[in-house]
């Protein structure tokens, strides 16, 4: 059992995060199990493949059809793009947009500058003060934000921020799990390099900036995209600061006005879709990115 | 290393200004709260409230009804979730070309929006023409008020609903988990002669037994914490068959404007989700400890 437990260390070692080993199917095994086990995946896909596929067939059938019924849906051949017409046609959705993309933007832009600032101080220097701000990390990644939504409300208020898109940014800034990550990272780094920066009389600020930073691409990617995604995706905080419609980000102001549509399902399914869009464009392009990030933060965080 | 504590709070502070304005500030400003009868109509703290919105949450009905629609939502999700992604992961891993396709299936719900999935899974399950009636008539179910609006199933259909969108999440931890086993041992294995199925239950299911307990723990906390989903699909209804923890606690605030009442809520919610954190991250650091102090 010893053998076994540390080749596992080891290869554990090499971080979850990892790129997926090249894998080929385990030999030894029956061809029947291995029958049975591809038809069992395929059915599971399949299912898990349905709910989507169902609401964008659903977002290309004119309303008075998706009315009728799920039958009707799936037997009507004549698509069209009449729903997403209508829902760009109305203006909100742009407002939405522009308050989803400003706010997730701005949000991962300070994150990473942040967490990856503090993230220097603790992997690289040593100071006073250096347990004490590491319990605080540690301590925030036990802290259930979504909890604090009262406190921080009442604090927005009186900050006079409510209904501006600071009170969809700033509380989301601090990002523990961020500064995790980029520890990790940075601790991995090799020290010769900096010193080569440092005999030429470079400051800290230049190591950081001209020499770490550069070297991290790949993590800083994984975090801007992680932090876009789950500030996106966040309801629960913009739902309460923000009252005014214009400013909502795009799920708010779905959740919003839904009940508005009445039986318009095709435009509610458009909508939904609307909303989901730019994640599914990054999820294509980053998936690599976004999976490793996902895997890393459930592991660390 | 020199000591450079001036220069490091450079790096530290916009870092830690932040994370005491919004995060440690309004912790603790929520544990005062929870003594006193605030309010949004009055200014301040207001009047001290001794342990009376504690009192008063103990003697409400629908703070239970919440922690326990909160509890039964954590346990018709948990089991499933951990165990599927555990099926889907294991049978993705022995898939030698395409796996994009099945990461791409079961991966993708979980970075969409929760009104995104909201929205489809209301539809799907709308009464009588929904999609999920279809197979519903075929194994021969009534199809009623539809799952939603009866307060009997309602919160199996968020459930439902939960599973698909989140399912993502555990499947790529456990197949991080699988891709960490070493290939030799499913060989050593097969040529002892042990079966595929033997070869799971012997060998896969105990070497990923850390990254089962971690699926469990952050699982849990994730139930504990629900909110989009229920305000999205039922509002808590019908009446307030599934209002949850997290419901309650912003309808007492933003509704009734009971800071003070919906703090003390807060902060018992937030104590249970503390320790179910605290014992993840014990697990989680004794593992890592346990790999790197070989």
């Amino acid at each position: 059992m010893t053998a076994i437990d540390s080749r596992t260390r080891r290869r554990n070692g090499v971080s979850a995060a990892a790129p997926a080993a090249p894998t080929t199917p385990v030999r030894g095994g029956g061809r029947s199990f291995h029958v049975i086990s591809l038809v069992i995946l395929v059915v599971l896909a399949i299912l898990w493949l349905i709910p989507s596929v169902f609401a964008v067939k659903t977002s290309l059938t004119a309303n008075g059809v998706a009315a009728l019924g799920a039958q009707e849906i799936l037997t009507e051949m004549r698509p069209t793009l009449e729903s997403y017409l209508t829902l760009m046609r109305q203006g909100d959705i742009w407002n939405w947009y522009l308050s989803s993309f400003l706010t997730s933007i701005i949000t991962a832009v300070l994150t990473l500058l942040f967490a990856s600032m503090a993230a220097f101080a603790l992997s690289r220097l040593r100071f006073r003060g250096r347990s004490l701000v590491y319990l605080l990390v540690i301590i925030g990644l036990m802290i259930p934000s979504q909890v604090l939504i009262v406190p921080l409300f009442e604090e927005l208020r009186i900050l006079q921020l409510l209904n501006t898109y600071w009170a969809v940014i700033l509380p989301q800034v601090p990002s523990v799990i961020a500064v995790f990550i980029f520890k990790k990272f940075f601790d991995g780094v090799p020290k010769e390099l900096e010193e080569a920066a440092r005999v030429d009389g470079a400051g800290l600020w230049r190591i950081y900036w001209s020499v770490i930073m550069p070297l991290s691409r790949p993590v800083t990617a994984a975090v801007a995209i992680l932090t876009f995604v789950w500030t996106w995706n966040n309801l629960l905080l913009p739902l309460f600061v923000l009252s005014n419609p214009a400013l909502m980000t795009i799920p708010v102001g779905l959740a919003t006005v839904q009940g508005t549509f009445g039986l318009r399902y095709a435009d509610i399914q458009a909508g939904a879709i609307l909303a989901a869009l730019p994640l599914v464009v990054l999820y294509m392009f980053f998936q690599r990115q976004i999976v490793e990030g996902v895997t890393g933060s459930g592991l660390k965080g | 290393m020199r000591h450079r504590t001036p220069q490091a709070w450079l790096f530290l502070t916009p870092f830690v200004v932040f994370y005491v304005a919004f995060m440690i500030g309004p912790t603790v400003w929520m544990f005062f709260a929870s003594f006193f009868h605030t309010s949004t109509v009055h200014s301040g703290l207001g009047p001290f409230a001794g342990l009376d919105n504690y009192l008063e949450m103990f003697g409400r009905a629908d703070f239970w009804s919440a922690l326990w629609h909160t509890l039964q939502f954590t346990l018709y999700t948990v089991p499933p979730l951990v165990i599927l992604s555990f099926v889907m992961a294991v049978l993705t891993n022995r898939v030698a070309r395409g796996q994009w396709f099945f990461r791409l299936a079961f991966f993708l719900p979980f970075i969409l929006p929760s009104a995104t999935i909201s929205l489809i899974w209301v539809f799907v399950f709308t009464p009588s023409t929904g999609l999920w009636s279809l197979p519903a008539r075929m194994v021969g179910l009534e199809p009623g008020a539809g799952i939603l609006s009866d307060p009997s199933t309602a919160m199996i259909g968020i459930a439902i609903a939960t599973i698909w969108w989140t399912i993502g999440f555990n499947f790529v931890l456990f197949l991080a988990g699988l891709q960490d086993i070493p290939r030799e041992l499913y060989e050593a294995a097969a040529v002892d002669g042990a079966t595929p199925w033997q070869q799971i239950v012997r060998l896969t299911v105990p070497l990923l037994n850390r990254t089962t307990g971690l699926v469990i723990l952050l699982q849990i906390i994730a139930s504990l914490k629900i909110f989009d989903q229920v305000y999205l699909m039922t509002e808590g209804g019908p009446g307030i068959s599934t209002q949850v923890a997290l419901g309650l606690i912003t309808d007492t605030a933003f509704t009734s404007n009971r800071i003070g009442a919906a703090s003390a809520a807060s902060v018992l919610l937030f104590l249970i989700i503390l320790v179910i954190a605290i014992i993840q991250q014990v697990v989680s650091r004794v593992g890592t400890a346990r790999e790197e102090g070989s």
